[in-house]
């Protein structure tokens, strides 16, 4: 596994770049772990480099059913920010947000984070005033956040709809710099190459059927390739939590819903940041390519099917023409989907489970990705120590039962509405 | 698009009806003191992977509250019937 650097670029530049090693192993599972996660999406990969990194625990296998990468970190529109507000996801995302700063250099691995600023627009003196409420208390803890009135944001974004006929007129915007994308690809990629670097088997290929319990505690998996034992056990499948928690016997406070993503031709460059409506659920992006990224709302419905309806096809685009005329006449190049853990309260597990030895990352909705450094880092910290790290404290199971809820949106518990 | 065969109207778009989630979890009697049946009224869900009863409100149609058998992996729909005659 060699160290990527200008030197290597170099010289497998002279043998025609036909002798790069592969980034990863492809090894068998062996009998029995110290840990098994599972899930090699960005979350339980980033736990696996984690866990043996800052607490020396070698002894992993990531366990995926198809091809790692291959769920909602490979299907996201790679939104990274750390725009919240409420106590317990404020500190947590900022935490995040400062690695994906340094994550490049420490998995030694190009995840093109692009610091580009992302807007969120407001509509009403409303929403004007919620955001200067918002960028206080992220200002207060350290984070950047800047509020522009209509003129400014007029200034940068020129091509939005600020004509007397705009069905709801732009007031302003809050705005953090440092947010961004980052290549949701290459940030599994980087995080799997890492990990096996570290020791740390990632078996693709590979579905958990089933536990294996010993006396009321769960010490290992079922496998589609036979029984592995661990030590403990953690979740980190996203949209399938809700699956691999009913197995254990456990329900929780969690809905399955889909979530459409779109990308339209290429075009020239255009939209050099990210920019979020606040009337409805829209927010565009341009890639390197050139398509725009768009993204919208859940379909609605409980769904675990990786496909949605027309129906959301035809409100993203309606948004995305009242926000940004000139795109009326683009075509989409591609639309797809996958499947979100909605939490009841908009918020995410990080946490023990009432189950011994098994451990839940989870509940991440539709903002997961941008977690995914924090989520690893807690995660692995939850796991190793048996106990949760100060940033992912109040991500806890019985928050509800407590009266802790979560919710950013002030929604309720209505997991479609977060 | 999903097509819900309202047993009031026919056979309508899903964009007519508007989502009103798992049709199984069921209120505790108002009497009920103890904490954990409203938590898990609240909040707690099955969240199956197939088979699903779920309320839809025909809502731009005869508003009527209906109950809805869909499967989760598959988006087929089965029965639908008046949420007052499927309690
Ligand atoms: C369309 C869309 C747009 C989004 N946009 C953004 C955004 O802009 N910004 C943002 O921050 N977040 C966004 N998200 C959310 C984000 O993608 C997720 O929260 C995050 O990627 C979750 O990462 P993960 O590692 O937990 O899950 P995943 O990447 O889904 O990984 C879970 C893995 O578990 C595997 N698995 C499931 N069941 C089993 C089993 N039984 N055995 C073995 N393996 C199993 C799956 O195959 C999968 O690979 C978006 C999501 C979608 C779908
Ligand atoms: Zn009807």
């Amino acid at each position: 596994m060699s160290h990527y650097s200008a030197f290597s670029v170099f010289r497998n530049a002279l043998t025609g770049n036909r002798q790069w090693p592969r980034a990863w192993r492809d090894p068998h599972p062996k009998p029995e772990y110290d840990v098994v996660i599972v899930g090699a999406g960005g979350h339980g990969l980033a736990t696996a480099y984690y866990l043996a990194r800052e607490h020396g625990i070698h002894n992993v296998a990531v366990i995926e059913k198809g091809w790692l990468g291959g769920g909602n970190t490979g299907r996201n529109t790679t939104i990274v920010r750390s725009n919240y507000m409420m106590p317990g996801n404020t500190m947590f995302y900022e935490r995040s947000m400062k690695l994906w700063e340094d994550l490049s250099q420490d998995l030694n691995y190009n995840v093109m984070i692009s610091q580009r600023g992302q807007y969120n627009l407001c509509h009403s003196p409303a929403q004007m005033d919620a955001a200067r409420r918002r960028g206080n208390v992220m200002r207060a803890n350290g984070i950047d956040a800047d509020l522009f009135g209509r003129a400014e944001v007029k200034r940068r974004l020129p091509y939005l709809d600020y004509s007397a006929s705009a069905r709801f007129p732009i007031h302003g915007a809050i705005f953090q710099s440092r947010a961004g994308t980052a290549r949701h690809d290459a940030v599994a990629w980087g995080y799997a190459r890492a990990a096996d670097r570290q020791g740390v088997d990632i078996i693709q290929q590979c579905e958990v059927t089933g536990y294996i319990w010993d006396d009321g505690k769960i010490t290992g998996v079922e496998t589609t390739r036979g029984p592995i034992r661990a030590g403990k056990v953690g979740l980190a499948v996203a949209g399938h939590t809700g699956h691999l928690a009913d197995m254990a016997g456990l329900r929780l406070p969690i809905e399955t819903h889909v979530l459409q993503a779109y990308v339209t031709e290429p075009l020239k460059p255009l939209v050099d940041t990210v920019i979020s409506f606040g009337a409805a659920h829209f927010y565009v992006s341009q890639s390197d390519k050139g398509g725009l990224v768009l993204g919208g709302d859940l379909d609605g419905y409980n769904s675990y099917a990786q496909k949605g309806g027309l129906p959301m096809v035809e409100h993203t685009l309606a948004s995305a023409k009242a926000l940004m005329p000139s795109v009326s006449r683009l075509k989409l190049l591609r639309h797809w989907a996958g499947v979100m853990d909605m939490s009841m309260d908009g918020s995410p597990f990080i946490a023990k489970t009432s189950i011994d030895g098994l451990y839940l990352n989870g509940g991440w909705c539709y903002g997961g990705f941008k977690a995914t450094p924090a989520s690893g880092w807690c995660f692995a910290h939850t796991i190793a120590r048996d106990e949760p790290h100060k940033d992912n404290a109040e991500f806890t199971l019985n928050r509800f039962e407590r009266g802790y809820q979560i919710d950013e949106k002030g929604v309720g518990p209505q997991p479609n509405a977060h | 698009m999903i097509r819900i065969d309202c047993p009031v109207c026919g056979i309508r778009d899903e964009s007519e009806f508007t989502y009103g989630g798992d049709a199984t979890v069921v209120r505790p009697a108002m009497g009920e003191a103890a904490l954990k049946p409203w938590i898990d009224y609240v909040f707690m869900r099955d969240n199956p992977r197939g088979a699903h009863r779920e309320y839809w409100h025909h809502v731009v149609g005869c508003r009527q509250w209906l109950v809805l058998e869909r499967d989760t992996l598959s988006h087929m729909v089965g029965t639908c019937s008046l949420a007052r005659d499927a309690a």
